[in-house]
């Protein structure tokens, strides 16, 4: 579903700001595999996203989206194949706009837009039956502003709209990282569900080792821009959080990548 | 005495505000809706009146030199958004540049620095020449002309491409990432805005009688008082609330300096007075610690 190969990206190049994002990466993650990412800050692992997403362009190195070469295609055009979460719950849906607006919008992912009317009928009693499922009452509040929500409900209504024109791949960009533990748990228990049942690729990007290792079939450890450990399958599936400290303790200086 | 000329005011404040009202509407989708703070409408309000005068001069339909106006105003509207998306120049510095740029133009499209209309047929004439009292048969003109505008763009940013333009104002990044072009949002979105501008300034142009260089200047500002004080009575949380709130505004805007003017405000104080209470609105949330700016914009 997505191969890069030999990736690299340095910001600031030349300056004395010098910042090696992303050192010679080679990722490949097939159709229905769910990858976790995990690293300390400053491991490359949101610029690793951004490569993917066309937010930023690497230096060096190849990105295939479904067979098609997009290393330079603009962000927006690789829109019909990608949705991504952000941190921010802020960032996901337009705030003065209401629930069904920012649900009609993610509808039409990646696809010409014209001057019919946004919302339909027909789209509308679609997206209350998606809103269902979220069970936080938010099917009876479609014409709300979606600036009334929480940041726990912007964040699930972020993960509908992402998923709801099925992606290609899905990118998680440590979205539960700004919430409560509690909304955070509802949230990804949600997301774990919804790639589950639509059998999406995913690169879930974290902070949090328990996450990694319980969440998806396969997971990568990234440190300084490197992959330094990747796992999938039975191995993924018996690793536990002892087990990689004891291996990387030394580079997992930070704190919280175990809490 | 006083009480008598303030109901004076009301035809010519209900005149001069629904003339306007397209000024009003434009900036509330080039400051509103699309977070840009637009400074070519200084320029594009004159380039509609010089537009419009010019083709009347040389014997077109003023129906004609109005349409003309408006495309000529989405021309330049068009143009500061490219500045500003494609040379990546500072949004207001796009604006002012267009707005300079546009004087020229404007002198060179007029030939010299005003045109006189009161002699010739303007769109305005038949309704003039009516046997009514002329503000009756102008007002409701410009009433219902105004209003179907008003319904068109609330109609337009119902659809799939309002719903990307107005995402693109609120959260770009996001819009993006569904596949939406916000550059050509933006080139869009101006476009229509100056083209509102430029169609009010060729009503205005028939309306006075006159077009001159000088007649856009201190239009953004005047704009901006009128939307902060619609939105103070309507509020802005729906686009059709945005739309009514900028008609509202600009009437009533005009009916304060109508009073003003016979409370012995000098004109020539105008624009400073105007100007002072935009400051005023827009500063005062500042005053008060933890309230934000009642502007929120991008690429400033």
């Amino acid at each position: 579903m997505i191969k890069a190969k030999g990736l690299k990206k340095t910001f600031n190049k030349g300056t004395i700001d010098e910042k090696v994002a992303i050192d010679g990466i080679d990722l490949h993650v097939s159709k229905g595999n769910f990858v976790t990412v995990i690293g300390s800050n400053g491991a490359g692992k949101t610029t690793l996203l951004n490569l993917i997403s066309g937010t930023v362009e690497p230096d060096a190195g190849e990105i295939f989206l479904d067979g098609s070469r997009v290393t330079h295609l603009p962000e927006h055009k690789r829109a019909k194949y990608l949705g991504r979460i952000f941190q921010n719950p802020l960032t996901g849906t337009a705030a003065s706009m209401t629930i069904e607006e920012n649900l009609a919008m993610a509808d039409l992912r990646g696809q010409p837009r014209g001057l019919r009317w946004g919302v339909t009928k027909a789209r509308r009693d679609f997206y209350r039956e998606k809103l269902k499922m979220l069970e936080l009452g938010l099917e009876d509040r479609l014409k709300e502003s979606v600036s009334m929500l929480s940041g726990g409900q912007r964040q699930s209504l972020t993960l509908l709209m992402a998923t709801l024109s099925l992606p290609k791949l899905l990118l998680l960009d440590e979205h539960t990282a700004a919430l409560d533990p509690k909304t955070a748990q509802r949230v990804m228990d949600l997301t774990d569900k919804i790639v589950r049942e639509n059998n999406l690729t995913t690169i879930m990007v974290t902070h949090n080792m328990h996450q990694a290792i319980r969440y998806g079939n396969s997971m990568i450890m990234l440190h300084e821009g490197r992959i330094i450990f990747d796992s999938e399958g039975d191995s993924k599936r018996a690793l536990t959080v002892e087990e990689v400290v004891r291996r990387f303790g030394a580079d997992l200086k930070d704190e919280t990548l175990l809490s | 005495m006083l009480f008598y000329g303030f109901w004076r005011t009301i035809p010519i404040s209900l005149e001069q505000g629904l003339a306007y009202a397209l000024v009003a509407l434009g900036i509330v989708i080039s400051f509103r809706i699309l977070a840009f703070p637009d400074l070519t409408v200084d320029g594009s309000f004159a380039l509609g009146g010089a537009v419009v005068s010019r083709l009347i001069m040389e014997g077109v339909p003023p129906i004609y030199g109005i349409l003309m106006a408006i495309i000529c105003g989405f021309i330049a509207g068009c143009c500061t958004g490219l500045l500003n998306t494609r040379l990546k120049i500072n949004s207001l510095l796009a604006g002012i540049l267009m707005m300079t740029i546009l004087y020229s133009v404007n002198l060179r499209i007029m030939g010299r620095s005003n045109i006189q209309l009161l002699t010739v047929n303007t769109l305005l004439t038949p309704l003039e020449n009516l046997d009514v009292n002329r503000f009756i048969p102008i007002i409701a003109f410009f009433f219902v002309l105004t209003f179907i505008v008003k319904f068109l763009t609330d109609m337009f940013f119902q659809t799939q491409i309002g719903f990307a333009m107005r995402a693109t104002g609120d959260n770009e990044q996001m819009i993006r990432t569904l596949g939406v072009n916000t550059d050509n949002m933006t080139v869009l979105g101006l476009g229509m805005s100056n083209a509102f501008v430029a169609f009010s300034g060729a009503l205005v142009a028939q309306d006075q009688g006159f077009s001159d260089i000088g007649m856009g200047i201190g239009m953004i500002v005047a704009g901006l008082a009128a939307i902060i004080i619609g939105e103070t009575l309507i509020g802005k949380t729906t686009v059709s609330r945005m739309t009514l709130a900028a008609i509202v505004g600009s009437i009533i805007y005009k009916f304060i300096i109508a009073i003003g003017l016979r409370l012995g405000l000098a004109p020539t104080d105008l624009k400073m007075a105007t100007g002072g209470m935009v400051i005023l609105a827009l500063g005062f949330p500042a005053l008060k610690k933890g309230k934000e700016a009642k502007l929120h914009l991008r690429g400033v």
